[in-house]
């Protein structure tokens, strides 16, 4: 009984599956799917290898330090940070005093309210405060941006498809559209065409336009490829700031497990020895 | 039940005795995974997968238990909660990485074992109990899975609530007021997150109570073997502890150790990207997609795309339940009297063919709901139904099968040493 059931049962869901697939198949040979204009056009990352890459990749403090000021005289003026706290930039390798003063020098401050009368008030930041954000609400950034919404960049690395390198081909990927652009693909106001993004025009105008717009602090010359490769890694290590203390105890981990497996594969053969050694002696004597 | 040869628990300790005369729980352990349960001595290594089943579950719930101290079910704040685990908490990150992953760990270690049952023939009798509640387990945990994606709020979190829950709104009738009340509302919202979280804190331990009937109902006729011959003397048999504990015990360090690769060096591998933006239920991702371990059904679910007498949508919904539904009959619908498939040369055949459709499944099941993965999902749909509804009832009577060894030591001594070897080196004697 059950299995005529189940005969019958299965007889119906391969025969509408097939129904299905017949229907689909006769769609797929009258119209074949066109290629849609954004695969076209869109272009993957380009192939940049950063210090971090891999388990034993490490950040480069110095490179972050390098990205953290582009993060600040570029990205910032539009972009919040809001799950760093100025205390995590001790990971950059920045002084107790320097931290204080970064988070105390932030170019905007942190809500509050006045003690005495309780009406809103701003102070500067500490180094307990995180990132204050640019915008005082999701409206506010949007009355500014031409209705688009600036991100918040704490977790941008992680929430793209290609993390760091897609970052970094993305800020540099500005053009003009190619000719062949149909045009209800081409950026309409407002928008500006980067073959990097999705469906190819992004609200961002482009953030890094000339080599020099930042002046390193530590002299290393300030070309568009090393500023948006430097602001990547900062972004990679804002979203990850634990990865290389993760990789380090990977390392360890894994050699203890290495072992302990070992030793008890042997302890197994070990274990087993008796029975294989009886099975020998009853082969032999056969 | 055990074999009239097993080992007898006694205690020589003073204390042990006192203990055993008052509650016996040395005597249960000794009993269930001690030297007291005789195991076949032929078992390969895809009988190490219910102990790392077990593993997974512990550390899931160790570090679930700990995740929930910090993090907040609260529909403002949980992605938040979820970042302050992620770097704040000390080690908050290895936990929450651990958890994340060990989840995917779990599902590979379940399918490999169900896999396994569905090969030597585990499902039948006398052990269709152990298979039916191995399913249960395998429902249960699905469920928690998919509550537990939901918990850290971010855009694949919450368009997967979304698309799982509305499968229930595919019912014709009551579906759409079941689907309300099932949500909390008309979308998932606080009162969504605030229940998964409750049904994701409880239903582990639900899994760990029908783990123990899993483990009762196996213990009952004992443990299957490769060759699916009955045990039948005490030289068939090795004593679980210490052989099948030193088994499990290296076999358990080679699996952690590469789920230690996936935690410490590609936490976010089995990820999407998504879900590190927070929950928005203004923008709708462009492809929303389950974690990977749902990817066979929810290719089934997208397989039906046109109405025939009913709607679309609701054959792909009864497809998606029913091809995990129509597993619980297994043991009767495939009446053949040889187990293993080691000796059943044409179902041998079948069942490569079903895995592949599988792994077809699996791989367009991540893919978007675009021409060609929709007609090669049908075509593996087609054969997923067909092999269990169709293929093995006929099979199972017209099947010409292998001769079987006349007992498991037998087949250890002459046997293939794929199959019958406990060491995996053990090759015919020179003196043969």
């Amino acid at each position: 009984m059950v299995r005529i059931l189940g005969f019958l049962v299965g007889l119906g869901f391969v025969g509408v599956a097939a129904w299905s697939l017949l229907w689909g198949a006769i769609a797929y040979i009258s119209e074949p799917p066109a290629e849609t204009v954004e695969h076209r056009f869109h272009e993957h990352p380009r192939d940049i290898s950063f210090s971090f890459d891999g388990p034993f990749g490490r950040y480069n403090a110095q490179q972050l330090q390098r990205g953290f000021q582009v993060y600040k005289e570029v990205c910032a003026a539009c972009h919040g940070l809001h799950y760093v706290a100025f205390r995590d930039l001790h990971d950059l390798g920045y002084s107790e005093a320097e931290v204080r003063a970064i988070a105390d020098q932030w170019q905007i401050q942190v809500p509050s309210i006045n003690p005495d009368t309780g009406e809103p008030a701003a102070r500067n930041a500490i180094p307990a405060d995180r990132f204050p954000n640019p915008y005082a609400n999701e409206t506010a950034a949007r009355a500014a941006n031409n209705n688009a919404l600036p991100p918040d960049l704490s977790l941008i690395v992680k929430a793209r498809e290609g993390g760091a390198p897609y970052m970094a081909s993305l800020l540099t990927g500005y053009q003009d559209p190619p000719g062949n652009l149909p045009a209800e693909n081409r950026p309409g106001t407002g928008l500006h065409y980067n073959p990097y993004f999705a469906n190819l025009n992004i609200a961002m105008p482009p953030p890094i336009t000339a080599d020099g717009q930042v002046t390193y602090a530590d002299g290393t010359q300030a070309t568009r490829e090393q500023m948006a490769e430097d602001v990547s890694a900062f972004l990679a290590w804002a979203a990850e700031p634990k990865a290389d203390q993760r990789k380090n105890m990977g390392i360890v981990v894994v050699l203890f497990l290495l072992i302990a497996t070992i030793l008890g594969r042997m302890a197994y053969k070990n274990v087993w020895y008796g029975p294989k050694r009886e099975d020998e002696a009853v082969q032999a004597a056969e | 039940m055990s074999f009239p040869w097993a080992k007898h628990y006694e205690p020589k300790h003073p204390l042990m005795r006192w203990m055993d005369e008052r509650l016996p729980l040395p005597r249960l352990a000794y009993n269930a995974v001690g030297p007291g349960y005789p195991v076949p001595r032929n078992l390969n290594s895809f009988w190490n997968f219910g102990v790392l089943a077990g593993l997974a579950l512990v550390i899931q719930i160790v570090t679930g238990i700990v995740l929930a101290m910090h993090y907040n079910a609260n529909a403002d704040t949980a992605f938040a909660s979820t970042e302050h685990i992620m770097r704040n908490v000390n080690s908050g990150w290895f936990l929450r990485y651990l958890h994340a992953n060990g989840a995917s760990f779990f599902f590979v270690v379940v399918y490999i074992h169900i896999f396994r049952g569905i090969y030597y023939g585990s499902y039948k009798a006398p052990r269709e109990m152990v298979w039916m509640l191995g399913l249960v387990i395998f429902l249960l945990m699905m469920a928690t899975a998919f509550m537990g994606y939901v918990l850290p709020w971010g855009q694949m979190s919450f368009w997967g609530a979304q698309v799982i829950t509305g499968l229930f709104g595919a019912i014709p009738l009551v579906g759409e007021p079941i689907q309300t009340w099932l949500v909390g509302g008309f979308a998932p919202d606080q009162a969504t997150l605030t229940r998964f979280f409750s049904l994701h804190y409880l239903l582990p331990f639900v899994i760990a109570g029908v783990v123990i009937l899993h483990i009762w109902a196996l213990h009952i006729p004992g443990s299957g073997n490769p060759t699916g011959v009955d045990v039948k003397s005490p030289q068939d048999t090795v004593p679980f502890h210490p052989y099948y504990t030193a088994k499990d015990g290296w076999f358990a360090g080679a699996a952690l150790t590469v789920l230690a690769l996936f935690v410490f060096f590609m936490p976010n591998a089995l990820g999407h990207a998504d879900n590190y933006i927070p929950a928005n239920p203004l923008a709708t991702p462009a492809h929303i997609v389950p974690e990977w371990y749902f990817w066979p059904f929810y290719a089934i679910l997208r397989a039906f795309t046109f109405d025939f007498i009913l709607p679309a949508k609701l054959w792909g919904v009864l497809a998606m339940f029913g091809s995990i539904l129509l597993l619980f009959f297994l043991p009767w619908l495939d009446k053949s009297p040889v187990r293993s498939g080691s000796y059943r040369p044409t179902f041998r055949i079948f069942f490569w063919v079903w895995l592949l459709m599988l792994a077809v499944l699996f791989y367009c099941g991540g893919m978007p709901a675009e021409e060609p993965y929709v007609m090669m999902s049908q075509v593996a749909t087609m054969y997923y139904f067909a092999f269990f509804l169709i293929i093995l009832p006929i099979l199972s009577m017209v099947e010409r099968t292998l001769p079987l060894p006349t007992s498991i030591s037998e087949s250890v001594l002459h046997g293939k040493t794929t199959d019958a070897a406990p060491t995996g080196a053990l090759q015919p004697a020179a003196a043969e």
